[in-house]
């Protein structure tokens, strides 16, 4: 029972390698290429995947997208201006899921040290005890049957970057997209490396190239003459130290298979403001059960309790209570989660709410009352609870575009799109070739969304 | 207004009045300390709507009246002054304290804008100091600290007839101890919820004096509290709301494995080994034929265990605790030995009582319930 939050993971210890046995792997275009996959009249067509809603933000962008300047993170309305004839989907997570448990399965197949850093995209340690060949072509070969099985067990593309840190090895995945690899050879890290922008780097973002750009500097190559004191006075000890190091292309960062996560939240962005309390209530609880849910099964117990709200204005203001010991129990969460919100004026309308558990463990501090009530199950979950919340704060995502369904008489398809009392639906499948679309009530009683 | 008393009565007095004035008063003239001088003998008194003290003392008064002073100033002056008859001497507007070579003047305050004390509520009966001091001590570490949750932090008395039952919890460790008093009724029956540490306080302060007399639950005002006791008495607010609902259910029916250890010897154990328990993480203890091993700290972090002698009559059980807790009970006991009882499963709560040698049956009045820890799934 490790008292601290952060359980040991593997890893293997700092060093400079002399092969190139950090290996980065990288879906291409993730969500969108799942939905192409599985939409074949989508293929070789722009995709959009991400919120639909009026506060959307862009999520993935195939590639046919891309010419028109669309970009994750970018609001929805933005992309549909830019590219009025994409497909604009909005995401089936259990499918992006399911890839990805393949993806990372063929990892672990590798090496027992995979970092993975989100669902499409992780590191791996090559150099653990596997007999691997480490030679530059070994490496590309590797690389090559990888890509290979993930295009074989999923359909769909991977590109792979191999380097002697990870710092190269992501860049050099990104040099290799789409649907390509790249191995750097050990020794020539800096030839690569110095002539990309700085902004290539962990650690670079738009306010640090701001201010390295009024030094004038431009390139990694140009970062790595200015002297390490000059660059600490510039952006402060820690991040001025780890940037003259990069430069250098010294990155001792090990891979680690178990990111010890230091908390756990969720949160929504509202398609309008709410200003109901007992709405933002009844919100809350529902994020804290959901959380609670998420915490235990990664095995934790949780100790500080956040809410983030966000108000009409953009102002975010973020509050946390601490219980005396940790808990798994999503009635305390939630009690302490309302009794942060009371603290809160809402009055002018709230855009969005989160709720976040940290100070993890893997202990649990019982509570004598609920001891003796023996009621540890919390109130099961209420599905019609459930789509009366979202669709207080939604607009209608009864049919959501791009979300699987299936029809009694003409089977298999997805949500092309609905409005007017209308859904329409292209039925076809990953299997099929491109299918007919045809038009329905949206209360058609054959018509019925299909489990994931 | 003009009397005069010994530097060390004055002394006393105004500290144990002033100890109740709050720092940031609501209104000003709270913050104040208010003198009575009548036919030989001067009150202080001070109220914050919350509680109130008075302290009443034999004086040589030449001029009776009453006046207002900041209790603060009044409390360092006293509690400075040298080993001298003190003199006070007032006007509408100002307060001369002199003793020996030294003389104060301090404004007064609006005496007419302090509000009355609540009166005393009639007595119901009277308790032994020291008994009581020390039962409302050892339930008191049990009490909660979280004013959003403001009955947890109130200690619970009942009374029925000649027996007083007081009790804590926090929800995750509850005390409970039975006392025994002088009812002025057989038949009484009351219950209050007063403020943990108003009521430590209390009792802490007049235990010297002897016998302490209880008031409450009079019909003439139920939110109030009154103790009493060699010329000083206070009152206190009640927590509004319900306590924990029939708390006695809380106490598992059935035992499985009960622990007798030394207690000194035990406490000792539990604050070394928790050395390495950082932010109360838990400290193990496993039970088996004569020992008790305890143990904390695991995987990379640091790690401490050590074993002690135990008599241990049932299956062996193993189970953790926050050391915080444990340390709270055990140091509560004020017995040789300690027993704990525990059911088959390390998840319920365990019963840490005291005993007074290894045959001997608990019979203290006290009782430590502690909720043991559990490890996630």
């Amino acid at each position: 029972m490790a008292g601290v939050n952060s359980p040991p993971g593997r890893e293997n210890g700092a060093r400079i390698r002399a092969t190139a046995s950090v290996l980065h792997l990288d879906v291409d275009a993730f969500f969108a290429a799942v939905e192409q996959r599985d939409k074949p009249s989508l293929r070789g067509r722009p995709v959009i995947v991400g919120g639909l809603g009026p506060r959307g933000v862009v999520s993935t962008a195939s590639y046919e997208a891309r010419p028109f300047g669309v970009r994750s993170a970018m609001p929805m309305s933005e992309a549909r201006a830019r590219c009025p004839n994409a497909a604009f989907l909005g995401g089936r997570f259990g499918a992006y899921r399911a890839v990805s448990g393949i993806v990372m399965d063929r990892l672990r197949a590798l090496s027992p040290l995979v970092e993975p850093l989100s669902l499409d995209e992780a590191f791996v340690d090559l150099d653990v005890d596997a007999g691997h060949d480490l030679s530059v072509d070994g490496v590309r070969q590797l690389g090559e049957r990888l890509r290979e099985a993930i295009h074989d067990a999923t359909g769909i593309t991977a590109s792979v970057g191999a380097a002697t840190s990870k710092t190269l090895a992501k860049i050099a995945s990104e040099e290799a997209k789409p649907d390509g690899l790249v191995v750097v050879e050990p020794g020539t890290e800096l030839d690569i490396l110095h002539p990309l922008p700085i902004r290539v780097l962990p650690g670079v973002g738009p306010a640090t190239a701001a201010r390295l750009a009024r030094l004038g500097v431009k390139t990694v190559g140009d970062l790595a003459l200015i002297a390490e004191p000059d660059l600490v006075d510039l952006l402060g000890d820690a991040h001025g130290r780890s940037l003259h190091q990069l430069a250098r292309a010294h990155d001792p960062r090990p891979v680690s298979s178990e990111r010890a996560s230091k908390s756990i939240s969720v949160e929504d962005t509202f398609d309008h403001d709410v200003t109901d309390r007992a709405l933002l209530s009844a919100l809350v609880t529902r994020m804290s059960e959901k959380v609670t849910d998420r915490m235990v099964s990664a095995g934790h117990s949780g100790r500080t309790i956040t809410l983030k709200v966000r108000l009409h204005d953009f102002t975010t203001l973020s509050r946390s209570a601490t219980l005396p010991g940790p808990t798994d129990d999503s009635r305390a969460v939630t009690r302490l989660a309302l009794r942060l919100l009371d603290e809160i004026d809402a009055t002018n309308g709230v855009r969005l709410l989160g709720v976040g558990v940290s100070g993890l463990s893997d202990w649990v501090q019982d509570d004598l009352f609920a001891a003796a009530t023996d009621t540890r199950e919390p109130a099961p979950p209420d599905p019609e609870l459930d789509r009366q919340l979202d669709a207080a704060v939604h607009t209608d995502q009864r049919w959501v575009p791009g979300m699987d369904v299936v029809h009694t008489q003409h089977g298999a398809g997805w949500v092309w799109g609905s409005g007017r009392g209308r859904v329409t639906v292209r039925f076809e499948t990953a299997d099929t070739p491109p299918g007919p679309v045809r038009t329905f009530a949206v209360d058609d009683a054959d018509l019925a969304p299909s489990p994931p | 207004m003009k009397f005069r008393l010994d530097r060390d009565t004055l002394a006393d007095a105004v500290a144990w009045t002033a100890r109740s004035l709050p720092n940031r008063p609501t209104v000003p003239v709270l913050a104040g300390l208010r003198l009575d001088a009548s036919e030989g003998e001067v009150s202080f008194s001070s109220f914050d709507y919350e509680v109130s003290g008075k302290v009443t003392v034999d004086a040589e008064v030449a001029d009776p009246g009453t006046v207002l002073v900041s209790g603060k100033l009044l409390a360092d002056i006293a509690r400075s002054l040298p080993g001298k008859p003190v003199e006070f001497s007032a006007d509408s507007s100002k307060v001369v304290i002199t003793c020996g070579n030294a003389r104060f003047t301090l404004v007064t305050l609006p005496v007419e804008e302090y509000p009355n004390l609540p009166a005393l509520p009639a007595a119901s009966g009277t308790v032994d100091g020291t008994v009581f001091a020390e039962a409302v001590t050892q339930v008191a570490v049990a009490a909660g600290r979280d004013d959003m949750l403001p009955t947890l932090t109130g200690i619970r008395i009942e009374i029925e007839g000649e027996m007083v039952t007081l009790g804590a919890t926090d929800r995750y460790r509850l005390a409970v101890r039975e006392l025994t008093w002088n009812p002025g009724r057989p038949d009484i029956s009351a219950l209050a919820l007063v403020p943990a540490r108003t009521l430590v306080d209390a009792a802490k302060t007049l235990a010297p004096a002897g016998e302490i007399t209880l008031a409450l639950g009079g019909e003439a005002d139920d939110s109030l509290i009154g103790l009493a006791a060699g010329g000083r008495h206070t009152t206190s607010r009640l927590i509004d709301g319900e306590w924990v609902p029939n708390y006695r259910r809380l106490f598992p029916a059935e035992t499985a494995t009960v622990a007798k250890i030394e207690i000194d010897a035990l406490i000792d154990s539990v604050k070394r080994v928790a050395l390495v328990a950082e932010r109360n993480t838990p400290v193990r203890l496993a039970f088996d034929d004569n020992q008790v091993v305890l143990e904390a700290g695991s995987g990379e972090d640091a790690q401490a265990s050590e074993a002690l002698q135990a008599h241990v009559d049932g299956p062996a059980i193993a189970t953790g605790f926050n050391p915080t807790y444990l340390l709270d009970g055990l140091q509560a006991l004020g017995t040789p030995f300690v027993h704990m009882s525990f059911t088959d499963t390390p998840l319920k709560p365990v019963v840490v009582e005291g005993i007074d040698s290894l045959e001997a049956q608990p019979t203290s009045g006290y009782r430590y319930l502690a909720m043991p820890i559990r490890l996630s799934s």
